[in-house]
Parts: structure tokens; sequence; C-alpha cells
């Protein structure tokens, strides 16, 4: 983003006075959503029985995402796969838009607590149905009658603690690049130059970390609690 | 002795202190990510062909237990850009 001015989200268009208005945050992750959609559209133009050029990647990659599911979920969790892989690669996209200047969509507590909350859902739906109603309300009360409020809660921060924890770390590494993006600014300036010339080579290992390497493993650890959290519904051992 | 210091200054001063208590969460947070580290390498040295998945695990363990330092991260966050305690003075 390169600019403190904005911690929150930035108004863009308002309706009505105002009363209804949509962030900067609503439309980059439009602009994630529709670099995904084109994305998808080449990959799987003209597909043949025997994959040739772009199919090859596409089969590669949703190959994989259902592979990482197999392996983690068991082989009848499969139907959990389109999902994780959507989140993965949207939660991808969405981390790295710092990488061309924008605001990261994820630097934005809303979005990460509604992807939070998606996957809240599709945990407790899957335990429902794998469960049935009385075990549902019964795994409640596990170990013990009493521990009830501490089950709860347990299921209720989980959601919490998933949203802060994206939210956090995109954050911090938001404002520090903006914070390095400034410091070279004006050191550059206090050189004697009106050009930033600082700003070119210097900000790349920065950017390698920041907009690189966490997007990518909070993408991924992202889908692994959900993963994880999803199978442990579903177990009914008890 | 503060009776030049304005009440608004005193409370952005003690939110700053407030907010710079996230080193102790780092700390804790720092140790443990070490010794997660430590392991791993252990882990590596003992069986090398399994450095793939224990590289994974060791990753994935570091964020989760990350998790403390963040909310700290977002307090602080709060208190630095959005200072809700100012406004109720």
């Amino acid at each position: 983003m390169h600019s403190l001015d904005h911690l929150g989200p930035k108004k863009i268009f308002g309706f009505l006075d105002g009363q209804i208005f949509i962030t900067e945050t609503v439309v980059n992750a439009w602009i994630v959503s529709i670099v995904l959609i084109i994305l998808a559209l080449i990959l799987t133009r003209k597909m043949e029985k025997v994959p040739k050029g772009p199919q090859i990647i596409a089969e590669l990659i949703v190959g994989t995402v259902y592979n990482m599911v197999k392996n983690t979920m068991g082989p009848k969790a499969e139907k959990y796969a389109p999902y994780i892989g959507t989140i993965f690669f949207f939660l991808l996209g969405c981390n790295m838009l710092g990488l061309f200047g924008l605001r990261p969509v994820t630097s934005d507590i809303n979005a990460t607590l509604s992807v939070a909350l998606i996957t809240f859902g599709i945990i407790q739906v899957s335990s429902f149905r794998s469960r049935g109603a009385l075990g549902y309300a019964k795994h409640f009360a596990d170990p013990m009658p009493f521990m009830v409020p501490i089950k709860v809660l347990e299921e209720v921060v989980f959601p919490i603690s998933l949203c802060l924890r994206l939210f956090g770390n995109i954050l911090a590494g938001a404002i520090i690049m903006c914070l390095i993006m400034t410091a070279l600014e004006s050191a550059s300036l206090s050189l004697g130059s009106s050009v930033p010339f600082l700003q070119i080579f210097i900000p790349l290992v920065p950017n390698l970390f920041f907009d690189v390497f966490e997007p990518v493993l909070h993408a991924y650890i992202f889908c692994t609690l959900t993963m994880v959290f999803t199978k442990n519904a579903m177990a009914h051992d008890h | 002795m503060f009776g030049s210091i304005s009440s608004e200054a005193f409370v952005l001063g003690m939110s700053a202190l407030a907010a710079s208590c996230i080193g102790l969460a780092a700390l804790g947070v720092g140790l443990g990510q070490g010794f997660a580290v430590g392991k791993a390498v252990e882990g590596i040295s003992r069986q090398p062909e399994a450095h793939g998945s224990i590289l994974t695990t060791m990753l994935v363990g570091q964020a989760i237990s990350e998790t403390s330092v963040i909310f700290a991260l977002v307090i602080a966050i709060v208190l630095t850009f959005a200072n809700p305690l100012v406004g109720m003075l």
C-alpha cells in the first residue's frame, strides 16, 4: 500500500450519502477474483483427453490440491478439495497484492474474518452431518459434562484466531514495507536527488519475504488448519 | 511534576508504552520458535530422508505458535494507529 494515511480500508464509492460504500478492499478482491477466473478460463480452454499445453498446468495444479487434501483428510474427504483449492489461490492472490503496489486484501480484518467464518460454517456443518444431531450435541460434553463451556469457547475462538493470524501477519508486512519505502525515499531526497532512486533494488529482499514467502506460507497454513479441523470435526471414534 | 502534561499526552504516552510491551510476547515466541527449529534440525540429522515433511510441519507449527505474538501485534497496532482510549477522555 506504501502509505500509512489510511490504515483502515479506504472508501472509494459511496451511495446514499456515504451510508453504503465500497472500499478499496472490495475492489482489490474483485481484481483478484477476475484475474483468477481469467487464468482458469485460459488454462482450461480446448480441453482434450490427452493433455496438451496449458491443460497440463491446470491438471498439475488440480492434482496437487486433490493429493494434498487426500493425504491430510483421508480418501473420503475429496469433496472438500475444490473449497481448499479456491481459498488457497484466492488468499495467495490477496496476500501478494503488495507486489503490485496495491493494498493487500487480507490486511483488512473484514476480508480475513469473512473467509474464516466460511471455514467455521463448513466445520460446523460437516461435524453436524457426520455425527448427527445427538452426536453433535454430545461431542461438546465429550470427556466430562462440566467442560461444555470450554469446548464451546474452543469452537468459537478458532475462526477468530484464524482470521487474526492472517490479518496480523499481512498487515505487519504491509506496514514494514511502507516504512522501508518511506525511509528510502527520504534517504534519497537527503542525498540531493528529486527522484527516489534508492527504491529501485533495495526493497527486493524484504519484498521477497513479505510479499512472496509470507503469503504462500500463510495461505498454506490457512488451508492446512481448515483441513485438520474439518477432519477432526468429522472423526467420530468416541 | 505532572502538572504541565496534558491528560491527552499522558494517555498517548502510556499507550505507546503499552504497545511497546509487545516485546515481551515476542521474547516468548522467539524462544519457542528457536526450540522448534532446534528439534527439527535434530530430526533432520537423524533422518535426512524425512527432510521435506519435517520442514513443512515445523513451518506450520511455528506459524501456529506465532499466534500469541500476532495478537499482541494487533493490540499494539490498535493502540498506535487507532487509539480508542483518547476518545474516552
